[in-house]
Parts: C-alpha cells; sequence; structure tokens
C-alpha cells in the first residue's frame, strides 16, 4: 500500500492528552472525536489537515492514557501515517489495533519538516520525502505484527483465530 | 541466568518458559474497563461475534472517570456500561454508590491478588505491580479480546530494577520517590520495560506508597512496575483474598537490563512541574508559586493513608482563602473509614471539599476544572497540557503533605513550612 501526503510536524512526548483532550472522551466514534485531535497544541490541526497527511514527531508519541480515543482521532482526521522517533508502547498497540500505520524513523524525522510531502511504502516500510528527494528505511515490525497489520486490525485478526 | 519477577509471572501464564523480547499469549486472571474505555471495547467484543465473556467473575468494570454522570453523553456512556455488565451477570460492575476510582477499588475488594496477570484499559492499570502482580494498560480493542478469549499477547519485557537505599525522611513517601525516579529516568526511561522496586526504602512503605509508586510506571513509559510480595503484601491480602493465588519471586541472577540505586535518604518531598511528570524538583528549590485549586484523591493517592497525611497537615489550620482544596476518597470504603476517623470533619472545618470518589479533576473531566491561567497542586499522576482543564492551567504534581501544606499557604509548600 503506497500512502501520500503533507507533513504536520510536532516535538518529543506528544501525549494522548493533547492528542484528544479527556473533554471530548464522552464520546467515542472517530468521525465525533476528530473535529477535536490536536486541538491543544496546534489549532490549525484539525481544521486544515487532508485525507492522506502524516504526522512526523519525536520521542515517544502517544505517551499516557490508555485512550484508544487517540488513534481513532487521528485516523478519524484523515491522517494516513505517524512518522516518529518512538512510540509510546500503549499508543503502539491501539495504532495496530486500529488499523492506523504507524512507523519508526529516526531519520526520516530529522530529514522532514511541516509542509513537505511524504511517499510511505508500508509494504517495505520505505519513506520518501518528495520535497528533498531523501528516502528512509523504516523500523520493520516483529513477524508476529505484521500478521495483526496484514489481517486489518486485531479484531479481524481474532476472528480467523477464534474460527480455526 | 535466572528470570524476573516479570518473566516468572508470564511463564506461568503462558504455559512455557519465555524470555524478555519473546512474544507471548498469556492467561489473563482480571480484565478491567471503565466508563470511558468499555464502550469501546463493548462495541469491539460484539464485532467479534462472541456471545458471553470468557468468565463474567474476571471481567471487571467500573463506573468512575466521568461518574456520577457528569453530563448527557457521559451518563449514556454509563449506561452502555451497566447494561452491558447486567446481560453478562458480571458480580464485579461497579456503579455509583458501590463504585471508587479502579485501581483504589479493586485490590480493596481482593479482586486482583499476587502472581495475577491484570490487563486493563486503563494505563494506571501499573498499579497492581504493588501486590507482585503482572498488570498492564492496554486499549480498549486489545481488552476486548481478552473479555471474549480470556487470554491476550504480550511481548515480554526487559526489566529495569530500581533499589532505593536509606531511610526516609519525615513526610517522604511513595509519591516522592516515583516522581524522582521519573525525574531521573525520563518520561521514556523505561518504554516497554518492567520496572522491580526494591530496597529497604521501598519494603518500608504501607501497601498504600506502594500502589503509588506502581501507579506510576506509566509515568516513565514502563509497562509494568513491580513489588516483592512481603509480609506486608500477605497481610494487606489475607482477609480480602476472594480465590487463591501463588507468590512467584525475581531469581537472585535475574537478568536486568539495568540496575539504578537511589539513596532515598536523601530525598525530600518532590513536586513535578509542568508539562511532564519528569521535570521534578525537591519542594525546597520550588520558588514562590500561587495556587488556585489544590486535589488530594485519585488511584495515585486516594487511599486513607494518603487522606491521613493531609488531614495531619490541615488538622487545626485554615485553607488559604485564594484556594480551592477538593479532597476525593478513592472509595466508599476509605470515605467511611475516612468519616469514622474524623479526617472528613477535619477536611471540612479546614474549609476543604469531600466529594464522592471519581476521577474527575485528574483528566479535567468535572469537580476541579481549571480556568485558563489557573494553576493547580494535585496528587494525581499527569501534568501534561491541558490535563486538568484549559490548555493554558497548569498542574503541579505532589504528594499529599505537600498538597495539603500548599493549600494552606497558597503557594506551593513543604509540609515543615506549615506545621
Amino acid at each position: 500500500m503506497i500512502l501520500q501526503g503533507k507533513v504536520w510536524k510536532y516535538g518529543d512526548h506528544i501525549d494522548t492528552d493533547v492528542i484528544i483532550p479527556a473533554r471530548y472522551l464522552n464520546m467515542s466514534s472517530a468521525e465525533e472525536l476528530a473535529p477535536h485531535c490536536l486541538e491543544d497544541l496546534d489549532a490549525d490541526f484539525a481544521g486544515n489537515v487532508q485525507p492522506g497527511d502524516v504526522i512526523v514527531a519525536g520521542e515517544n508519541f502517544g505517551c499516557g492514557s490508555s485512550r484508544e480515543h487517540a488513534p481513532l482521532a487521528i485516523k478519524g482526521a484523515g491522517v494516513s501515517a505517524v512518522v516518529a522517533r518512538s512510540f509510546a508502547r500503549i499508543f503502539y498497540r491501539n495504532a495496530i489495533n486500529v488499523g492506523l500505520p504507524i512507523l519508526e524513523s529516526p531519520a526520516a524525522v530529522e530529514g522532514t519538516d511541516t509542509g513537505h510531502r511524504l511517499e510511505i511504502d508500508l509494504e517495505g516500510g520505505v519513506i520518501r520525502n518528495l520535497t528533498t528527494g531523501e528516502t528512509y528505511q523504516a523500523e520493520p515490525y516483529p513477524p508476529f505484527m505484521l500478521e495483526i497489520i496484514k489481517a486489518g486490525g486485531l479484531i479481524p485478526y481474532t476472528i480467523e483465530k477464534l474460527r480455526n | 541466568m535466572g528470570k524476573t519477577l516479570a518473566e516468572k509471572i508470564l511463564s506461568a501464564h503462558g504455559g512455557q518458559s519465555v524470555r524478555a523480547g519473546q512474544f507471548v499469549d498469556v492467561r489473563v486472571d482480571v480484565v478491567l474497563s471503565n466508563d470511558i474505555t468499555a464502550p469501546i471495547a463493548i462495541r469491539e467484543f460484539e464485532r467479534l461475534g462472541v456471545e458471553r465473556v470468557f468468565d463474567p467473575e474476571r471481567v471487571v468494570m467500573v463506573n468512575d472517570h466521568f461518574a456520577p454522570n457528569k453530563d448527557i453523553k457521559s451518563a449514556q456512556q454509563c449506561r452502555t456500561v451497566r447494561r452491558f455488565a447486567q446481560a453478562q451477570q458480571m458480580p464485579h460492575f461497579y456503579d455509583v454508590g458501590r463504585m471508587g476510582i479502579e485501581h483504589v477499588l479493586l485490590p480493596e475488594q481482593g479482586l486482583v491478588l499476587p502472581g495475577d496477570v491484570v490487563v486493563g484499559a486503563d494505563s494506571h492499570t501499573c498499579t497492581y505491580g504493588a501486590l507482585g502482580a503482572f498488570a498492564t494498560g492496554m486499549g480498549s480493542t486489545d481488552i476486548a479480546v481478552a473479555m471474549a478469549t480470556g487470554q491476550i499477547w504480550m511481548r515480554v519485557p526487559e526489566t529495569i530494577r530500581i533499589v532505593y537505599r536509606g531511610e526516609l525522611q519525615p513526610w517522604v513517601g511513595g509519591k516522592d520517590l516515583i516522581l524522582h525516579t521519573i525525574g531521573q529516568i525520563g518520561v521514556d526511561g523505561a518504554r516497554y520495560k518492567a520496572l522491580e522496586f526494591a530496597g529497604e526504602a521501598v519494603e518500608s512503605l504501607s501497601m498504600a506508597g506502594r500502589f503509588t509508586m506502581a501507579n506510576m510506571a506509566i509515568e516513565a513509559g514502563a509497562k509494568a512496575g513491580l513489588f516483592a510480595v512481603d509480609q506486608t503484601t500477605l497481610d494487606y491480602v489475607r482477609d480480602r483474598a476472594t480465590r487463591p493465588f501463588t507468590v512467584y519471586e525475581a531469581d537472585a541472577d535475574a537478568e536486568y537490563v539495568r540496575v539504578i540505586e537511589i539513596d532515598a535518604g536523601r530525598i525530600e518531598p518532590q513536586v513535578a512541574f509542568p508539562h511532564l511528570p519528569e521535570n521534578v524538583r525537591p519542594v525546597s528549590r520550588v520558588g514562590n508559586i500561587p495556587v488556585d485549586q489544590v486535589v488530594i484523591g485519585s488511584c495515585t493517592n486516594g487511599r486513607l493513608e494518603d487522606l491521613r497525611i493531609a488531614a495531619q497537615v490541615l488538622q487545626g489550620r485554615r485553607v488559604h482563602p485564594n484556594v480551592r482544596c477538593i479532597v476525593i476518597p478513592g472509595s466508599q470504603q476509605v470515605y467511611l473509614d475516612a468519616l469514622r476517623e474524623g479526617l472528613v470533619e477535619t477536611f471540612i472545618e479546614a474549609g476543604a471539599i469531600v466529594s464522592t470518589p471519581t476521577c474527575g479533576p485528574c483528566l479535567g473531566g468535572h469537580m476541579g476544572v481549571l480556568a485558563a491561567g489557573e494553576r493547580a497542586v494535585s496528587t494525581t499522576n499527569r501534568n501534561f497540557r491541558g490535563r486538568m482543564g484549559h490548555p493554558d492551567s497548569e498542574v503541579y504534581l505532589a504528594g499529599p503533605a505537600v498538597a495539603a501544606a500548599s493549600a494552606v499557604m497558597g503557594r506551593i509548600s513543604g509540609p515543615d513550612q506549615t506545621v
């Protein structure tokens, strides 16, 4: 699968409270959550993000709460993937489970700025910066996780497993 | 090489000997969710096409975050949880009148025991590591799968062992030790790893202090934060345990990725500045920081021992006229005990309010949301931007002694300056 979009770049430790503030946790659908995604960090984001856009961030993206509302809000906003130096553990699982592609690549984060265009080959983990012409290789997924991704998330994976 | 406590418990629950780095399907003893995360877990559970939860005794749901219902949408979420729990005939569903803040409530009710594997759709599920359980937070979809199958996949974490030496100074407790530790290793210092807390300084802590420390393991990015089971643990669970349990021990030659020694005798009460729990300073080096609100409670510091410390500071004193001081007992039992001990009277006479148990203000839900520019000292666990309300408000994290002292002084203060 090839993804393409404009970059929204943020710093380290982007926590789930700024990804989707708790005052919106009285709702749980991606459509309801998306208009509030990142609003306390970047008021321009939710109104201007285009389908396919990519969030690029530093260390420990998604730290804090276990709220699955965070990857749901990002996905609902139309973001095609998140590229970071590293991800917090619970967010990493949640993103895979809900089918939000995430890639670890410190080099891509280093070489990318807001407004650049990225093209991501998800299968091979190859990230191309179409603005600068540079190419980066993301960390490969553990094989076990790749099975969940290929199944389309944890629920379809588990349905398949229960059937067998 | 021997095994860490995490490797021991996950091996026992995975039916095979596992080491750090391996993936394994483990059997879970308790699966937890709340009024924020359960609605999504229930939705995903229904997508699985499974009729019944794997064991209604082992699936626990607590309406605690936005309960008592703070608005219509929250009321609907709580109702979703209530209806599911009733349909599934789950005896351990806790609603207003019986509920407490989940991580105070479950150990108190004897639902979580040493040696357990517990998964919860709440990041502070790691609290139960204080009991020598392997407990970790996950998202709602993982919890849906655990509810249906009684199993979940785990990557066995590497372990960092932290050894706390020495004797604690007066007014220093579990909160100060864990804040100091997060200040040392950073908010991602234990990312994907487990922590083992050891040493005579933490062996001297009550269960309340241990729960506080394990609770904030996630604030260093950890998957779990574990204590060895000792007499203090066994005394705590003896009259509460609802079923048999197994005690596991780390091997003396266990392989740790890192061992950190901390001279706990030199630690004074700590304060974490906005907007990360790692921005820690000793209270003597805080400077003059006026506060508008003080919150004493939460899954971190809402136990009877915490309230006793706060009451000790507030006894015979008055909350500063510029401060709203909100005390939230962590469970109905804590509330009742605090009432019977006279702590509630002390709080009210001091000019604080005492609320029914709720997560409420910790995550900016209700019962103490901050306006732009307002500052709170809170015994909770996170001080991220906008955590307690407006994105331009500030949260300073501390233990109950500093929180209560700050309420009296109207600025961040150590208890020594007050008492």
